[in-house]
């Protein structure tokens, strides 16, 4: 038991970066606030520098054996801060097209980074709670962050009662799971698990309603009605953040648990997940049918996308784990490049976030357009791009593992979902627009964005071995 | 004596309640003090077991879930102060600009 502060040094300097950013704040005038977001990219870039270093590092317990220091924890970590670099870079733009001059923004984006990568690296129920909970608040009042709307009042509010509601199941589990084994930290709950020889109800029931509590934060089905309201009504660069980023670090926190903490009560939880995946998947897929929307529609593609990895999670095997996160990571590529894109077509206000609104686009701006269809050809699964080649991964654990159904109603529910990805193309190629469309400012930062988007997406589609090759690294618990 | 059992009793009727609560109310600030019971009984449920193992651990946990708490707290009520100054009102059923 030591303190060794080098396994925590990301989330040291990311803290510090929210701070000094928050004490420049004042000594900036109005109108160059959204400017600070660059401080806040320096924070991530640091950040970064200092998880290369400890890439090779040591591995075990770190902080009063409270995070765990492993490489599982450090590909999340990756993944975080190349979500939210994205973000904050595209969130410069935003924030003065929209006029909210507030640089709080990115303080708290980097606040509820901090949380993520504490959910990723726990070791202790203790330390989940608290990087939940970090992540959480900061983004409820990101949710909530265009004051002067109502929808984004609305959209705050509703994620802040489900939010907190699904906090207090969580901890309710939390609390049976301390009752059941005498202990919170993970390992030795595993091990206290694995020398009983029946399982107390209290187990199984704390074990239950930590499923609920994460399957609110990840948006699976049946926990996933907050979602489309939520997504809808918050700023676009945010919307990106749930779904991408908060979304992942739900899910890797859960993975982790599920592998490193109940890996004993497989057969119980197999079968929750079983029919959550099933449902996550067809309903979000169903849904996204009809929706006009280009946010909304994104959202429930974002369950259908989470469904994908609950496949990977009730496969319940190693392959299923690495699948999982090579998945996060393509998703994050092609969904972060969708998201800038929407984000840079919507006028002042969020007008123009209609699908309609996308026609005759593929003419005028051919290239923007061209990146468009590669994220949206991608998050449908064509082959070439991440999404397939990340399904693949997914689907083949799941086979693997006799889960044959499974699979047949994924591979259904991915069909349905081309038909509205697709919809999208044939309206920015095959439409003509109802009047002049506008046109669309693309600031220097969020091209670089876009390119490395689309390179990330192609690359992990057609050389997808690297990737994979550290997903497996990071599986091996 | 009160054995460890009617701590739990009582955590999980708090806890039902409060999320009866949230679900059935309408009023943003009754739901919210809803939540608020429900992360109250866990914390009776955490200090019963503390108690029965004769343990500190569950007891810290118990300062951090208050803690989390108040921050949420802050966030919450400053959302209910921002819609109860656009609706006139602390209703949910105000807050339904969009629907499916």
């Amino acid at each position: 038991m030591d303190i060794n502060y080098t396994a925590l040094l990301p989330e040291i300097i990311l803290s510090v970066a929210g701070i000094v950013l928050m004490l420049l704040i004042p000594f900036v005038p109005k109108e160059s606030q959204p400017k600070l977001g660059y401080v806040g990219l320096v924070g991530i870039l640091l950040a970064f520098c200092a998880l290369v270093l400890q890439w090779e590092g040591e591995r075990g317990l770190a902080f009063f054996d409270m995070v765990f220091q492993d490489n599982f924890a450090n590909f999340s970590k990756l993944l975080f801060l190349l979500s939210v670099g994205a973000i904050t870079a595209t969130s410069m733009h935003y924030l003065e097209q929209d006029r909210l001059l507030k640089a709080e923004y990115f303080c708290l984006l980097l606040f509820s980074t901090v949380g993520m990568c504490l959910m990723a690296a726990s070791a202790d129920l203790i330390m989940t709670f608290l990087g939940i909970e970090i992540l959480s608040i900061s983004t409820y009042v990101l949710a909530g962050y265009r004051s002067s709307e109502m929808k984004s009042t609305e959209s705050a509010l509703k994620y802040f009662i489900l939010g907190a509601f699904s906090t207090a199941f969580l901890l309710y589990g939390v609390a049976f799971v301390y009752g059941a084994t005498g202990t919170t930290k993970y390992l030795q709950i595993s091990r206290a698990i694995s020398d009983m020889d029946s399982y107390p109800v209290f187990l199984l029931l704390g074990v239950g309603f930590m499923i609920v509590g994460f399957g609110f934060k990840a948006a699976f089905v049946p926990f996933h009605v907050w979602t489309p309201d939520v997504y809808e009504g918050a700023p676009i660069p945010i919307t990106a953040h749930l779904a991408v980023a908060s979304k992942a670090a739900a899910v890797v926190a859960f993975l982790r648990i599920l592998f490193q903490v109940v890996p004993d009560l497989s057969l119980q939880w197999q079968q929750l997940l079983w029919i959550s995946a099933v449902l996550t998947m067809l309903i979000g897929n169903i849904a996204a049918l009809t929706q006009s929307n280009i946010k909304r529609m994104l959202a429930y593609s974002s369950i259908a996308h989470a469904g994908y990895l609950l496949v990977g999670l009730t496969a319940n095997s190693t392959m299923g784990a690495q699948g999982v996160l090579f998945y996060l990571m393509a998703y994050a590529f092609m969904n972060l490049g969708a998201f800038t894109v929407v984000q840079l077509v919507a006028r002042r206000g969020e007008a123009n976030v209609e699908i309609k609104d996308y026609a005759g686009l593929g003419f005028k701006y051919p290239l923007l357009s061209l990146a468009l269809s590669v994220f949206i050809v991608s998050l449908a699964g064509i082959p070439l791009t991440a999404g397939f080649t990340g399904k693949l991964f997914l689907f083949s654990a799941a086979i693997q593992q006799g889960m044959y159904w499974l699979v047949v109603i994924a591979v259904v529910a991915s069909a349905i979902g081309i038909y509205y990805y697709i919809r999208v193309l044939v309206f920015m190629y095959m439409r003509e627009p109802e009047g002049e469309i506008e046109s669309v400012g693309i600031p220097g930062v969020a091209r670089i964005v876009i390119l490395i988007m689309v390179l990330g997406t192609l690359y992990l589609g057609i050389l997808p071995g690297s990737v994979l090759k550290m997903a497996s690294e990071a599986v091996n618990f | 004596m009160v054995s460890t059992t009617h701590f739990l009793v009582l955590g999980a009727i708090l806890f039902t309640i409060g999320t009866v609560g949230v679900i059935i109310r309408r009023n943003v600030i009754i739901m919210f003090m809803c939540v608020e019971l429900m992360l109250n009984a866990v914390n009776l449920t955490f200090l019963a077991f503390a108690r029965h193992f004769n343990q500190i651990d569950a007891q810290i946990f118990v300062f951090f879930v208050m803690t989390v708490a108040a921050a949420e707290a802050a966030v919450g009520l400053a959302l209910i102060v921002q819609l109860a100054r656009r609706t006139n009102s602390v209703d949910i059923d105000q807050a339904d600009t969009m629907k499916w």
